[in-house]
C-alpha cells in the first residue's frame, strides 16, 4: 500500500485515527468489566491467608454457611477438575488446602446476596493455621538450606549462557552489585469478572478484564473439569494490564461459584486485594562484571541474576530466560559467562511485567556501561556508540541478530534532541525537587544528565508459537472485524480499524466482540499485538481483498492483478475503471479468516545457546534530573527518547506509548516498590504505593526512528515494553551525576541519596 | 446503624446526645478510608458536611485573630484572603491529597483525627491555636497544645464537636514545607511548621510525623531567642540556622515505618528547619 493511497482514507494507518474506546473512556460512558451487571447476580468474595506460610489444620465454614443471605461457600475440596492451575507450569492451587505459601494466598470463596453479606460471611469462615517460618530470602532458596516449600522445589529455573573463553580477563574491567525492588503493575481497572452459568446448567459464560481469553479458557476448563467449548469467554472492558493480568485471579473461583450456585456471580477486587491477587515485577539481585579493552570496545560480560519468584512459577522461567539473554545489552559482546536462577520463596507471586525481565538485566548493564565509560575516560555517550550493536551482529546467545537494529541512530537522535532549559532563578515552587512540599529554593538543587539504552525481544520465546487469529468479512462497503485480540488499553481495537480502512478502501469498520468464538490471538504480551494480531488482521482482510478484485474482474472483464484499491474505490491501474467499493460489494458477503504466525524460534541448551528470541526492539533515553542533594528528592525534569518502532501506524497512540512507559520506568526509578517485611506487604495501597502525579511526570521529547522491519507484517515493531526500560537506568544515572552516589538499588529512594 | 445528616450545629449536638458514641464525619477523607479497609465498623454516624456554621470564618478585628470554622475545607484555605493572613496554613493546605480530597477535607478532621502526620496540625501548634469545643450544654476553648494527647488521641468529650480554631495574624514569616517521597499528593515522611512573631519577638517551630503528636521545639525556640534578637528584622547567620536545625531535630522522636526511616526522619527535619529559619531571615528583605 503507496502513501499516497493510505492518505486518502479517513483514519488509515499511518494516521492518528481517533480510538473507538476513547471518547466514551473520557467520558465515563465505556463499561469496565467492573461495570458488568446481571439480574439476579450474587457476590462472590474471596478469603485469604494472612500468614506467608503456614499450614491449614482446619477451615470451617459452617459460621458462613449459617448467614441469611450467603449461597455458597468453597473451598479446595468443591475443585472439581485439576487443583492447580498456571501460565507455564501447574504449581498454583486454585485454593490453598494443606498449605499457605504466601500473605494473600486464597483458602476459600463464597456467593452473597450483598458485598457486605460476603465481605460478613468471610469474617466467618474458621481456618486453623499452624503458622510455619517463611522463605524470604532468594539466596536460602538458591542455597539448599530451606526445606522445598513446593513439591516443585525451591528453584524454578537456573539458566546459564556460557560463550567464548572463559577466563578471559579485560585490560579494564569494573564491577558491580544491582537491586531492583518490586514494582507493581498499578493497572487503574481493577479485577472484575462476572459469571453466568448456562440454562442448561453444564457451562459457564466469563466476561473478564485479561490479557488472553484463550489461555484462561483454557487454566479454567481444566479446573472445572469441563471440556473446553464449556467455557466461553468474552472480554470485559479492561482499564490497563501491563503484566498483571496475564495470570489466572479471580477467574476459577468466579466460574465455580456461579456452577456452584447456579446463579450468575459477580466479582471484583479493591484496590488493596488487587496487590494481593495478582502478580508483581520481580525484584532481582545483579552481579556484573565488564571485561573491555583499553579503548573502552566490550569484550566479555560476567553476571549472576537472581530474580524472586514468590510462592509460585507463573512466567518465571520465561522471565529468567529473557534477564540472561539481554544481559549485554544493545552492544555487541562476544563472550560472555551468565548464570540466572528463578526461585521460589514465601514472597508474593512474581510475573510478567512490561519489559519481562529487561528492565533488571537493564538496571545492571547500563549501570556498568557508566563504570566502564568512567574507566575508559569515555563519556556516557561515546562508549555506547563505540559498543553499539548492528545487525547481523552475534549475540551472546549465538542467535544472530537479524533485525533492524539502529542503536547508533536511538542515541544519536536521542543526543541531538534539544536539552531542557537551566532552572530560573526563581523557579516555580511546584516544578521543582519536594514540589507542594515547598522543601527547596533554587539554591538547593543540583542538576544532572544520565543516559540508558536498551534492547528488547518481540513476541514469545523458546519455540513457543504464540500465532493470532483475525477474520474479516466485506458486505455493501462495510468491513466487520473478529478477533480474540484483548484491548487492555493499548489501541489494537483502533489499529485494525486502521488496518482494514488501509487494505479494503472502507470507511467503516465494525468490531465483532472481543471473545473465544473466534481462534486465539495469543497474548496482549510482549509488544506483540501490532505485529501478531495486526498480521492476523491485514491477512485477513488482504484475502478478502483479493476476493473482491476476483469479483470485480470478473464483472467487469479485466486482470484482478491490474486492481488496487485508491481512497474508497476499486480501481483499474492500467484503464479507466472505477468502481467504489461499496458498490463493488453490494448485496455480497466475502468472509475470510487468517492465523499470522510468526518464525520458529529455539529453546535454549544448557550453554544458553540457541535461536530463542523472534525480533528485537531498541530505545535510547537521556534524562534530566533535578536533585535536593541535601533532603534527598528528585524531579525528572526531562525524557529525550529516540525509539525504533519500525513504522509509526498512528503517531498519538505510538506517543501515548512513549509517554505512558517513560512514567512507569521513572516510578521504578524514583518511588515505586511493594515494601516487604517477612513475606508481608506494608503498603498494599495507593496512599504508600506510590505512583508519579502530573507534578512527578517530565516533560518528554521523542523522535521516532521509521526504519521498516522487513519480517514484521505491516513493517511495523512492538513499542509498548521498550519505552520503561532504560529510562529507570537513566534517570539513576542522571541521579548519581548529580550527587556523586553509587546508588545501585531501584526504586532510588531519598534516604539513598541522603546517606547511601 | 443511624446516619444523621445534620444541617445545623445545634442537630448535630442533639444527635449526638441521642446517639452516644456515634462517630462524627466532616470530609470523610479519614473515616472512610478506615472503613474501606475493613478497620472500622461505623455504628451511628452523625455527618457534618452541611453544617454551614462550621465553614465559615471571620477576623476578630478586637483581638487580631481569625475564627476558622472547623469545616472550612483546605481549599478555601489554599486562596485568597485566607492565604494572606495565613501563609503557613496556606502552604500546608496545598500538600494535603489531591484537589478533590481538598475540596473535602477540614482541620475538624485533621484534629479529629489527630494523626501525627496531619498537616495542618503543625501549623496550629506553631501559631499556639486556641480549640473551641460545643456541646449541647457548654462549650470550652482548648490550647492546641492540651487538645493534642497522642497517636490518634484528643481531648474531645464524646458529646462534643469541634467547631473552630482562633489563630493570631501575626507580623512576620510563616512557612510550612513537607518531605514525602513523591512532589504531590504524598503522606509526610516529616514536616515542619517555622512561625516569626516579629512583634512578640518569638521564633515558634512544630514538628509534624516525627514522634507520637506533633512536636514543639521548645527548647530549640529558647535557645534560639538566647542567641539572637527576635524582634524585626531578624538576623541569622548559616551557621546558626544550621545549629538551629539541628537543635529542632533533637526534640523529636521519630520511627522507622515503611515511608522513611528515623534516620531520614530527624535528617529532614534538621534541613527544612534550617531552610525555614533562613526564608525567615530574607523574609521582607529586598534579594542583595
Amino acid at each position: 500500500m503507496n502513501a499516497t493511497t493510505s492518505t486518502r482514507t479517513r483514519g488509515a494507518l499511518g494516521s492518528s485515527a481517533l480510538r473507538p474506546d476513547g471518547i466514551p473512556k473520557v467520558q465515563g460512558r465505556f463499561a469496565f468489566s467492573s461495570d458488568a451487571w446481571a439480574d439476579s447476580m450474587l457476590w462472590g468474595a474471596t478469603l485469604r491467608s494472612p500468614h506467608p506460610h503456614a499450614r491449614i489444620v482446619s477451615i470451617d465454614v459452617s459460621g458462613a454457611l449459617a448467614i441469611n443471605g450467603v449461597s455458597a461457600v468453597i473451598t479446595a475440596k468443591d475443585v472439581p477438575g485439576q487443583l492447580t492451575y498456571g501460565l507455564i507450569a501447574s504449581d498454583q492451587p486454585v485454593f490453598a488446602s494443606e498449605v499457605v505459601r504466601y500473605a494473600g494466598e486464597p483458602v476459600a470463596a463464597v456467593a452473597a446476596d450483598h458485598p457486605e453479606t460476603a465481605r460478613r460471611a468471610l469474617d466467618a469462615i474458621r481456618v486453623d493455621y499452624e503458622v510455619l517460618p517463611p522463605l524470604v530470602d532468594a539466596e536460602d532458596a538458591i542455597s539448599g538450606s530451606f526445606t522445598p516449600i513446593h513439591p516443585d522445589g525451591n528453584v524454578i529455573r537456573r539458566q546459564r549462557i556460557i560463550r567464548g573463553d572463559q577466563s578471559f580477563v579485560g585490560d579494564v574491567v569494573v564491577e558491580g552489585y544491582y537491586d531492583v525492588g518490586m514494582q507493581d503493575q498499578a493497572f487503574l481497572g481493577l479485577e472484575a469478572a462476572l459469571a453466568l452459568p448456562d440454562d442448561a446448567g453444564g457451562g459457564v459464560e466469563l466476561f473478564v478484564a485479561t490479557q488472553w481469553l484463550h489461555e484462561d479458557q483454557k487454566q479454567i476448563a481444566a479446573c472445572l473439569g469441563l471440556p473446553i467449548e464449556k467455557v466461553r469467554l468474552t472480554l470485559g472492558g479492561v482499564g490497563g494490564a501491563f503484566g498483571g493480568r496475564e495470570d489466572i485471579s479471580l477467574q476459577v473461583h468466579c466460574c465455580l461459584l456461579a456452577l456452584t450456585t447456579g446463579r450468575p456471580i459477580k466479582m471484583q477486587y479493591g484496590r488493596e486485594e488487587s496487590f494481593f491477587g495478582h502478580i508483581h515485577r520481580h525484584p532481582a539481585r545483579i552481579f556484573m562484571r565488564h571485561h573491555a579493552d583499553r579503548d573502552g570496545t566490550l569484550r566479555r560480560v560476567e553476571a549472576r541474576i537472581v530474580l524472586d519468584g514468590g510462592a509460585y512459577a507463573s512466567t518465571s522461567s520465561a522471565v529468567l530466560i529473557n534477564a540472561v539473554t539481554h544481559m549485554q545489552g544493545p552492544y555487541k559482546c562476544e563472550m560472555a559467562t551468565v548464570d540466572g536462577y528463578a526461585v521460589r520463596s514465601n514472597n508474593p507471586p512474581c510475573g510478567a511485567m512490561r519489559g519481562f525481565g529487561v528492565v533488571q538485566a537493564c538496571f545492571a548493564h547500563e549501570s556498568q556501561m557508566d563504570k566502564l565509560a568512567a574507566a575508559c575516560g569515555l563519556d556516557p555517550v561515546d562508549i555506547r556508540l563505540k559498543n553499539a550493536m548492528r545487525t547481523g551482529d552475534r549475540l551472546i546467545t549465538g542467535q544472530v541478530m537479524d533485525s533492524v537494529a539502529p542503536v547508533e541512530r536511538c542515541i544519536r537522535e536521542t543526543a541531538a534532541l534539544p536539552l531542557p532549559e537551566p532552572l530560573p532563578a526563581d523557579p516555580d515552587p511546584l516544578l521543582i525537587p519536594g514540589g507542594a512540599g515547598l522543601t527547596a529554593r533554587r539554591g538547593n538543587i543540583t542538576r544532572g544528565i544520565g543516559w540508558g539504552v536498551s534492547i528488547k525481544n518481540l513476541m514469545y520465546s523458546e519455540g513457543f508459537d504464540d500465532y493470532a487469529t483475525a477474520r474479516c468479512r466485506l458486505a455493501n462497503g462495510v468491513a466487520t472485524l473478529q478477533f480474540a485480540t484483548a484491548e487492555v488499553g493499548q489501541g489494537f481495537v483502533v489499529l485494525a480499524q486502521q488496518i482494514a480502512r488501509t487494505v479494503l478502501g472502507v470507511d467503516t469498520v465494525l468490531l465483532e466482540p472481543i471473545s473465544t468464538a473466534i481462534g486465539s490471538a495469543g497474548s496482549t504480551s510482549a509488544s506483540r499485538q501490532t505485529w501478531m494480531s495486526g498480521g492476523a488482521v491485514d491477512g485477513a482482510c488482504r484475502l478478502v481483498r483479493e476476493r473482491l478484485f476476483e469479483h470485480v474482474a470478473a464483472t467487469h472483464h479485466v486482470d484482478p492483478l491490474r486492481l488496487v484499491i485508491d481512497g474508497t474505490d476499486v480501481v483499474d491501474s492500467m484503464g479507466t475503471l472505477r468502481v467504489t467499493v461499496a458498490e463493488a460489494s453490494h448485496g455480497l458477503a466475502f468472509d475470510e479468516t487468517f492465523e499470522h504466525h510468526h518464525r520458529e524460534t529455539e529453546e535454549l541448551d544448557e550453554n544458553g545457546q540457541g535461536n530463542c528470541h523472534v525480533a528485537f526492539a531498541f530505545v535510547a533515553h537521556r534524562a534530566v534530573v533535578d536533585v535536593d542533594t541535601e533532603l534527598g528528592l528528585v524531579k525528572v525534569v526531562q525524557v529525550a527518547t529516540a525509539q525504533d518502532v519500525g513504522r509509526v501506524l498512528n503517531p498519538l497512540a505510538a506517543l501515548g506509548q512513549v509517554e505512558g512507559g517513560i512514567a512507569q520506568g521513572l516510578g521504578l526509578a524514583v518511588m515505586e516498590e511493594i515494601v516487604l517485611e517477612n513475606g508481608r506487604m506494608r503498603n498494599p495501597s495507593f496512599t504508600d504505593y506510590l505512583l508519579p502525579t502530573a507534578l512527578d511526570a517530565p516533560d518528554v521529547v521523542v523522535s521516532m526512528i521509521e526504519e521498516p522491519e522487513p519480517q514484521a507484517p505491516l513493517g511495523a515493531k512492538g513499542i509498548g515494553e521498550p519505552p520503561c526500560i532504560s529510562v529507570t537506568p537513566a534517570i539513576v544515572a542522571a541521579i548519581r551525576q548529580a550527587t556523586g552516589k553509587e546508588l545501585s538499588r531501584v526504586p532510588v529512594r531519598p534516604l539513598d541519596i541522603v546517606f547511601g | 446503624m443511624t446516619v444523621v445528616n445534620a444541617t445545623s450545629l445545634q442537630q448535630a449536638l442533639e444527635a449526638l446526645r441521642d446517639h452516644p458514641g456515634a462517630r462524627l464525619v466532616q470530609g470523610g477523607t479519614d473515616l472512610m478510608v478506615e472503613v474501606n479497609f475493613n478497620r472500622t465498623t461505623l455504628h451511628d454516624v452523625v455527618a457534618l458536611r452541611r453544617v454551614n456554621e462550621l465553614k465559615r470564618w471571620h477576623i476578630v478585628e478586637d483581638s487580631q485573630t481569625i475564627h476558622l470554622g472547623a469545616g472550612v475545607p483546605y481549599a478555601e484555605m489554599e486562596r485568597s484572603p485566607l492565604c494572606h493572613h495565613l501563609p503557613a496554613l496556606a502552604q500546608a493546605a496545598r500538600t494535603v491529597g489531591s484537589p478533590q480530597i481538598r475540596a473535602a477535607g477540614s482541620l475538624g478532621g485533621n484534629l479529629g483525627t489527630c494523626s501525627p502526620a496531619g498537616d495542618g496540625l503543625p501549623v496550629l501548634s506553631a501559631l499556639d491555636a486556641t480549640v473551641h469545643l460545643q456541646s449541647l450544654d457548654a462549650s470550652r476553648d482548648l490550647s492546641i497544645h492540651e487538645f493534642m494527647l497522642g497517636v490518634k488521641k484528643n481531648a474531645r468529650q464524646p458529646n462534643e464537636v469541634i467547631v473552630a480554631v482562633t489563630l493570631p495574624i501575626l507580623d512576620g514569616f510563616q512557612g510550612y514545607a513537607k518531605v514525602g517521597t513523591r512532589n504531590a499528593m504524598v503522606i509526610s515522611a516529616a514536616s515542619a511548621c517555622v512561625v516569626h512573631d516579629a512583634i512578640g519577638g518569638t521564633v515558634r517551630v512544630a514538628l509534624g510525623a516525627v514522634a507520637p503528636t506533633v512536636v514543639r521545639t521548645r527548647e530549640a525556640e529558647a535557645w534560639l531567642a538566647s542567641q539572637t534578637n527576635l524582634t524585626a528584622p531578624l538576623t541569622v547567620s548559616p551557621e546558626l540556622a544550621r545549629e538551629f536545625g539541628r537543635r529542632a531535630a533533637a526534640e523529636c522522636s521519630p520511627i522507622d515505618d515503611h515511608r522513611s526511616t528515623a534516620a531520614y526522619r530527624r535528617h529532614a527535619i534538621a534541613v527544612l528547619v534550617e531552610r525555614l529559619l533562613l526564608r525567615a531571615n530574607d523574609h521582607g528583605k529586598s534579594p542583595q
